[in-house]
C-alpha cells in the first residue's frame, strides 16, 4: 500500500468553455475512506475519470499508487476497482457469471475467482442467490453485487461514485455497513464520491469538498468543522423574554441567539463551556429543562462553504 | 492480448446464446436467413444453385445477422451503462474491441457455412439426380471466403455507426439500410445494363470475379478496422 494512494497537482479537465475540473491538488492517504463531497454536476465523477486514467487532464497531473494516470494509466486500472455511476451489470447474466467474467478480466484462476465470489456474495448476502440472472434483483441488490466486483481482485484503491444514490434507507444503511466493515477488513483505499453528508459523516475519515471543479476545503470533518461551523448550544425551557435575550447578544462570546417556541438557539464564536452562560440565564429567570451542546453537522459545514463560494 | 481477446468473447458469447431471453431472440433471428438461403432458394433453383453465382445470396446472412449483433454489442453495452465499467479495467481497448467484434463475426459466418451445407442437403433431397451434387470450386470459395470478409466489414461499418448512435435500434436501422444498399443498386445496374457488364466481364471467368472482389473486400476491411481502432479508444469513448 502506498503512502499516499492519490496525488493531484493543479489537474484540470476542460469540456469546451466549461472547466470541469479546475487546478485540483490533494492528497489522499493509503488505507482509509477517503469522501469526495459536492453537489451534482460539480466535477466529482470527471475527476474519477482522470484519476482513472480514462480521461487525459487538459492540466496538471495525478498519481495514483504511484503511478502516472497519463502514463501508466493501464497500471492504474490494473490495481484499482470502481462501481461508477451505474452498477455497470450484465443483467441477462447470472451474478455468478458476472463475478465469473470479473475474474477473468483481472486474470484470476478459476479455483481464486470461485472462492473469491462465493466469499463476497456470502458477505454481501447474495450467496443462496447466484444463480439468478440480476435483472430480477432489487436496485440495492445490484449494487452490492457491483461492489462485489469492485472488490473481487483485492485492489489497492477503490473508487465508488455515488454507490448508495437511490437506494431505499434500509438498502443505503446496509451497504454503508458492508463498506465499513470491508475496508477494515480488506485494507482498502476508497475514494467515495457522495453528496450525502450522513453518509461521508458516518465513513470518511477525511473529506474534501468540491464545487464547479475547485476544491473548497479538505480536512477530517471535525476540523472542517472547526474552520467552517460555529459551535453552537440550545436550551429547552422557557421565560426567553428580551431582558434575557439582549443580556446574551451583548455577551462577546455570543454571535447570535434566536427563539423558536420553547428552543433558544446560542451560536458562539468559538468552543467554550457554556455552564457560565446557562447560570447567567437561570439567573435571570429562566426555567431550564434541557441543555444540549452541538457542533455544525458536515451538512452545515457544506452548506457554509457553498454560501462563501457564492 | 489474446487472452484479454478470449475474456471478452467468452462474456460476448453468453450474452449471445447463454442468458436467458437472448437465446429465444437469437433462434428467432435465424429462422429468416436460414429459410432462405437453407430451404426456399434451393429448393426453388435445383441443381443450378451449386454451380452459379446464384449462391451469392448467402452473402446475405453475415449482413442479416452481423447487423443485429454488432449494434448490440457496442451501442448495447453504452446504452445500459456497462461499458464505463469495461472500460475502468485493465483490459485494454483492442482486446475489447476485437474481442466484440470476433464474436459477432463468428456468429455471422459460422450461421452462412451451416446454411450453405443445409443448401446443399436441400439441394441434393429435393432434385436427386443419382449421384451426390457438390458445389462448383468456385461457389465454394466465394461462399466461404466472401460471407467471411463480409462479416468483417458489415462489423467495421456496424462499430462505427454504433459508436456514435442514439440507441441500438438507431445503430440497427442505419446498418441495415447501408449494408444492403449496395447490394440492391448493384442489382439494379446489372438489370439496367446487363449487356454491357456481361461483355466487360466476358473474359473473366466466376472465380476470377470472385478473386477481385475478394480484393475489394480485403482493403475495405483493413481500412475500415483501422478507422474502428482509431475511433475505439477509452479517452474519445468517456465523455465526462
Amino acid at each position: 500500500m502506498a503512502e499516499i494512494a492519490i496525488r493531484t497537482e493543479n489537474l484540470t479537465r476542460n469540456f469546451g468553455q466549461i472547466k470541469a475540473v479546475d487546478g485540483l491538488s490533494m492528497e489522499v492517504p493509503g488505507g482509509i475512506i477517503f469522501g469526495f463531497l459536492g453537489p451534482n454536476g460539480s466535477g466529482k465523477t470527471t475527476t474519477i475519470n482522470l484519476l482513472l486514467g480514462l480521461l487525459e487532464p487538459t492540466g496538471g497531473k495525478a498519481e495514483v499508487l504511484g503511478f502516472d494516470t497519463r502514463t501508466q494509466a493501464d497500471a492504474v486500472r490494473s490495481h484499482s476497482g470502481a462501481l461508477l455511476e451505474y452498477p455497470g451489470l450484465y443483467e441477462q447474466m447470472s451474478a455468478e457469471d458476472n463475478l465469473e467474467f470479473y475474474g477473468r478480466v483481472w486474470r484470476m484462476g478459476a479455483a481464486e475467482g470461485k472462492a473469491r465470489s462465493k466469499e463476497l456474495l456470502t458477505h454481501f448476502g447474495l450467496w443462496e442467490r447466484r444463480k439468478e440472472s440480476v435483472d430480477k434483483w432489487s436496485r440495492g441488490m445490484k449494487q452490492k453485487l457491483a461492489m462485489a466486483r469492485a472488490l473481487l481482485h483485492r485492489p489497492s484503491l477503490v473508487f465508488l461514485d455515488e454507490p448508495t444514490a437511490g437506494l431505499d434507507v434500509v438498502a443505503a444503511a446496509s451497504l454503508r455497513d458492508d463498506l465499513a466493515g470491508l475496508t477494515t477488513r480488506e485494507g482498502v483505499t476508497v475514494f467515495l464520491t457522495t453528496h450525502n453528508m450522513t453518509e461521508a459523516e458516518k465513513l470518511c475519515r477525511l473529506v474534501a469538498v468540491i464545487r464547479k471543479g475547485k476544491l473548497l476545503a479538505v480536512g477530517h470533518p471535525d476540523e472542517l468543522r472547526a474552520h467552517t461551523g460555529a459551535p453552537h448550544f440550545e436550551v429547552v425551557g422557557s421565560g426567553f423574554n428580551e431582558n434575557v435575550l439582549n443580556m446574551l447578544r451583548a455577551r462577546p462570546e455570543v454571535s447570535a441567539v434566536e427563539v423558536q417556541d420553547k428552543r433558544l438557539s446560542v451560536q458562539l464564536r468559538q468552543e467554550m463551556d457554556v455552564a457560565p452562560l446557562v447560570s447567567l440565564m437561570v439567573g435571570a429567570g429562566v426555567q431550564v429543562e434541557e441543555v444540549r451542546k452541538g457542533k455544525a453537522s458536515l451538512e452545515e459545514v457544506f452548506l457554509t462553504l457553498m454560501e462563501e463560494e457564492r | 492480448m489474446i487472452a484479454d481477446m478470449l475474456t471478452v468473447m467468452w462474456k460476448e458469447r453468453k450474452g449471445l446464446f447463454v442468458s436467458r431471453g437472448s437465446r429465444s431472440r437469437a433462434m428467432l433471428s435465424l429462422l429468416v436467413p436460414l429459410g432462405l438461403v437453407a430451404i426456399w432458394f434451393p429448393f426453388i433453383e435445383g441443381a443450378r444453385w451449386v454451380s452459379s453465382p446464384l449462391a451469392l445470396v448467402a452473402l446475405l446472412i453475415p449482413i442479416m445477422l452481423v447487423a443485429t449483433t454488432v449494434p448490440d454489442s457496442f451501442a448495447g453495452e453504452r446504452e445500459r451503462h456497462t461499458l464505463s465499467t469495461l472500460l475502468a479495467s485493465r483490459l485494454s481497448d483492442r482486446a475489447i474491441l476485437f474481442g466484440k467484434l470476433a464474436v459477432a463475426v463468428a456468429y455471422g459466418w459460422l450461421v452462412t457455412i451451416i446454411a450453405i451445407l443445409l443448401a446443399l442437403i436441400t439441394v441434393n433431397a429435393a432434385h436427386w439426380q443419382g449421384h451426390v451434387i457438390l458445389y462448383s470450386p468456385a461457389v465454394v470459395v466465394a461462399d466461404v471466403v466472401l460471407t467471411f470478409l463480409m462479416a468483417i466489414l458489415v462489423a467495421g461499418v456496424g462499430i462505427l455507426i454504433s459508436l456514435r448512435a442514439a440507441s441500438v435500434q438507431a445503430a440497427q436501422q442505419l446498418l441495415v439500410m447501408i449494408m444492403l444498399l449496395p447490394p440492391i443498386i448493384l442489382a439494379v445496374i446489372l438489370t439496367v445494363f446487363r449487356k454491357q457488364v456481361a461483355s466487360a466481364l466476358s473474359g473473366l471467368s466466376f472465380l476470377e470475379v470472385v478473386l477481385i472482389a475478394m480484393g475489394v473486400l480485403i482493403v475495405a476491411d483493413v481500412i475500415l478496422l483501422m478507422i474502428d481502432m482509431a475511433r475505439f479508444q477509452r479517452a474519445r469513448l468517456i465523455l465526462g
